[in-house]
């Protein structure tokens, strides 16, 4: 798995980008019956749409050749006597619901025109208030002189939720992993011999960290070999899986400021972010959070006969974690440094994947270290708490474990 | 004799479930003991607090005059009454990491773990998967896990559970041959006749509590109830029935025999002796079968849990 993964993982990438350079080969045509003679050259032909315009024809006629002709669109534009009855008046006919990039290029053609013309009416000459305009660029400056912008944000919203989901895929598939271990050593009975010559609590830590030494190995050998099949990939078949565009992405280049431009900020808003602060505290919280949380999947593990019985007790377990995603997606990025941020960014069931977010907007050193310290020491407590619960659980075969069971395991 | 394994007053409560209650044994250097008892007696908790994977609330165990300690797993040998192995691992990558747990250097383990497979003649089993293996060769390879590291104490709880009758004789002899060699063997079971056959000091758990512990001949010794089986030919058997009947307890008994002859369990009091009787006998006929009742394990065993 661990070499078949990212090979499959480009092959996807490859496969969309592959995909979606057939889907965008293939050029739409719309024709254009236009009776009010307004836009005679306002339509150019883009990459992807060919418009052609219709002349001498009927309405009906139009219509039925562009539905006949299997043309993707058909626009209508009628003759009306003043400019302002013309804008509820256009019609696209097509044969499913056009897509929203063609239409937004079609509304902003016909927009444009309109302003014009009914600038015209007024007596304003349009080229004037082209000079006049001044585009605003607010610079944005924190109270302690930090330049920030909309684009640092943006980025620090991807920098803190890449870290924050990372981690909490990473307790999912390596949390789940421990569980199954310990399950495993359980069914096949082979428990009680390992713990005549090891101590529960030191297996216990033993399988924490051994999978979680193997996790990370696994993780970085995908993301190098991810990398590898990339350049593979792209040198070999000459695509590049990063052509691979949204919509937003086309726009923003189609309005100008250069691509070039664009990675300048990028790296500039970069190397403004507190790196050395996220990389270090990345790891803390990537640890502590991971282990608190696999500590509770090996009592799992420990407390039931076989995977089918988990699930009562995985709830308690993705609850926290669930709700530190959705806490971190919704409430840090509206707001990182609100109170519900704050608090959660300090509950350890939630604070790794939280303060993980945070971090990037700038969030106190002291805040961080108590942070940290709390996690730390709730790791302990739950290591304590697994522990107790392991040494008793993996000896008993058979018994449906219940809370009430498992409490009373915590006296034995 | 020397004492390998001495504990005192051992109790253990679960919850409100006492599962074992001051229990105190001695297990003599170099023998066999029997470590009896029904199902839920706590003779499984008893041995997990000697192989120290339960803490006991009281009392203390000594291993070799010393206080147990985590260290001395690598002297204790423990085959569980619940055991496996992993299944989708490799025999001998799997007997290696055991071997090396128990504190064996990987050069040494590789030696031993040679050396038992020889013996058992599993050799090529190594690169097998456990669950390529029948459930009575996976037993093999459990018992050789088992005893690798040449322990003082060997602990075997139902050892011949899942092997068929060849294969249990084999491992019979093997446990046999490594007290011969110096090891002390604490056997837990339920089959009274491998008791019979192995055992020479035995203690009897019910309920948590001990009610019998000592040599296995001394407690039947101790069982035995002056009874004996005899066959008499006479002529006369009727007036020598009530004879007798008069003199003696009479219990009918059948047993083989090429003769057409009178049977039966006969008890005799305490003051006499078994020359008192056959000379009584004799007297009567031609005495063809004189044996001593002397009470089995099993009959001790149903006897005293019974009384208890």
């Amino acid at each position: 798995m661990t070499f078949l993964s990212p090979l499959i993982l480009v092959g996807i990438f490859t496969l969309v980008a592959y995909l979606s350079n057939v889907n965008s080969d293939s050029v739409r045509t719309i024709t254009i019956l236009d009776e009010s003679n307004l836009f005679v050259d306002q339509f150019e032909d883009t990459g992807s749409i060919d418009y052609k315009p219709l002349s001498d024809i009927s309405f009906a006629e139009a219509k039925e050749l562009s539905e006949e002709s299997e043309y993707y669109g058909f626009l209508y534009i009628p003759k009306t006597q003043t400019i302002d009855e013309l804008a509820n008046k256009i019609t696209f006919y097509s044969k499913d619901s056009p897509s929203l990039t063609i239409m937004d290029d079609i509304q902003d053609a016909i927009e444009d025109k309109v302003n014009t013309e009914k600038l015209q009416e007024a007596g304003i000459d349009s080229k004037k208030i082209e000079e006049l305009r001044i585009q605003i660029n607010p610079n944005l400056e924190t109270y302690a002189g930090q330049e920030t912008s909309k684009l640092g944000s943006g980025l620090k919203l991807i920098f803190g939720g890449a870290a924050g989901y990372l981690l909490f895929m990473f307790i999912i598939i390596y949390g789940n992993m421990i569980m199954r271990s310990v399950i495993e050593e359980k069914t096949s009975r082979i428990i009680e011999v390992i713990i005549s010559s090891v101590k529960p609590m030191k297996l216990l830590l033993g399988k924490i960290f051994g999978t979680t030494l193997a996790g990370i190995t696994q993780f970085l050998a995908w993301i190098i070999l991810i990398g590898v099949f990339s350049v593979v990939v792209t040198s070999v078949l000459g695509i590049d899986p990063s052509t691979v565009q949204t919509p937003q992405q086309q726009m923003l280049e189609a309005n100008g400021s250069g691509a070039e431009q664009i990675a300048m900020e990028v790296i500039h808003e970069i190397n403004s972010l507190p790196i050395a602060n996220l990389i270090i505290m990345f790891i803390l919280f990537f640890i502590g959070g991971y282990l608190l949380y696999a500590s509770l999947y090996a009592a799992i593990g420990a407390a039931v006969d076989s995977e089918t019985d988990t699930q009562q007790f995985m709830m308690p377990i993705l609850m926290p974690l669930i709700l530190a995603v959705y806490v971190g997606f919704f409430t840090v990025i509206d707001n990182p440094h609100g109170t519900v941020s704050q608090v959660f960014s300090f509950i350890p069931f939630t604070s790794p994947v939280v303060m993980l977010m945070r971090i990037p907007f700038g969030v106190p050193m002291w805040q961080q270290i108590i942070s940290v310290i709390i996690l730390f020491a709730t790791f302990i407590g739950t290591v304590w708490f697994a522990s107790k619960i392991y040494r008793v659980g993996i000896l008993m075969y058979g018994k449906k474990a219940s809370y009430k069971e498992i409490i009373k395991w915590l006296k034995y | 004799m020397e004492k390998l394994l001495v504990a005192n007053n051992v109790s253990k409560t679960f919850g409100t479930h006492k599962a074992i209650n001051n229990i105190s044994v001695e297990v003599p250097k170099g023998s066999v003991f029997g470590l009896l008892g029904p199902n839920g007696a706590g003779k499984t908790t008893f041995i997990r607090v000697i192989n120290q994977i339960t803490m006991p609330d009281t009392g203390e165990v000594i291993l070799d005059g010393e206080k147990l300690q985590p260290h001395h797993i690598q002297y204790i040998g423990y085959l569980p009454e619940e055991r496996g192995l992993y299944k989708s691992m490799k025999v001998g990558e799997q007997a290696l990491y055991l071997a090396q747990l128990k504190g064996l250097s990987k050069t040494e383990a590789k030696e031993r773990l040679k050396y038992w497979f020889d013996r058992l003649e599993i050799g090529d089993w190594w690169d097998k998967k456990i669950q390529e293996l029948s459930k009575g060769m996976a037993q093999k390879i459990q018992f050789v896990v088992t005893v690798m590291h040449n322990p003082k104490l060997l602990i075997f709880d139902e050892p011949f559970s899942g092997f068929d009758p060849i294969n249990a004789n084999l491992i019979k002899d093997e446990i046999l041959k490594l007290r011969d060699d110096g090891a002390t063997i604490i056997f837990s079971t339920h089959r009274m006749e491998s008791v019979e056959e192995m055992c020479d000091h035995i203690a009897l758990i019910n309920k948590g509590n001990k009610i019998l512990d000592g040599k296995l001949v001394d407690i039947k010794r101790e069982y035995k109830s002056n009874t004996y089986e005899v066959g008499i030919q006479t002529q006369y058997p009727d007036v020598v029935t009530a004879d007798l009947k008069e003199k003696f307890t009479l219990f009918p008994v059948t047993f083989k025999s090429i003769n057409n002859e009178l049977q039966y369990k006969i008890q005799i009091p305490e003051t006499h002796t078994a020359n008192d009787l056959v000379t009584y006998l004799t007297s009567k006929g031609e005495l063809t079968h004189f044996v001593e009742v002397i009470p089995s394990a099993n009959d001790i065993f149903i006897e005293t849990v019974r009384n208890n």
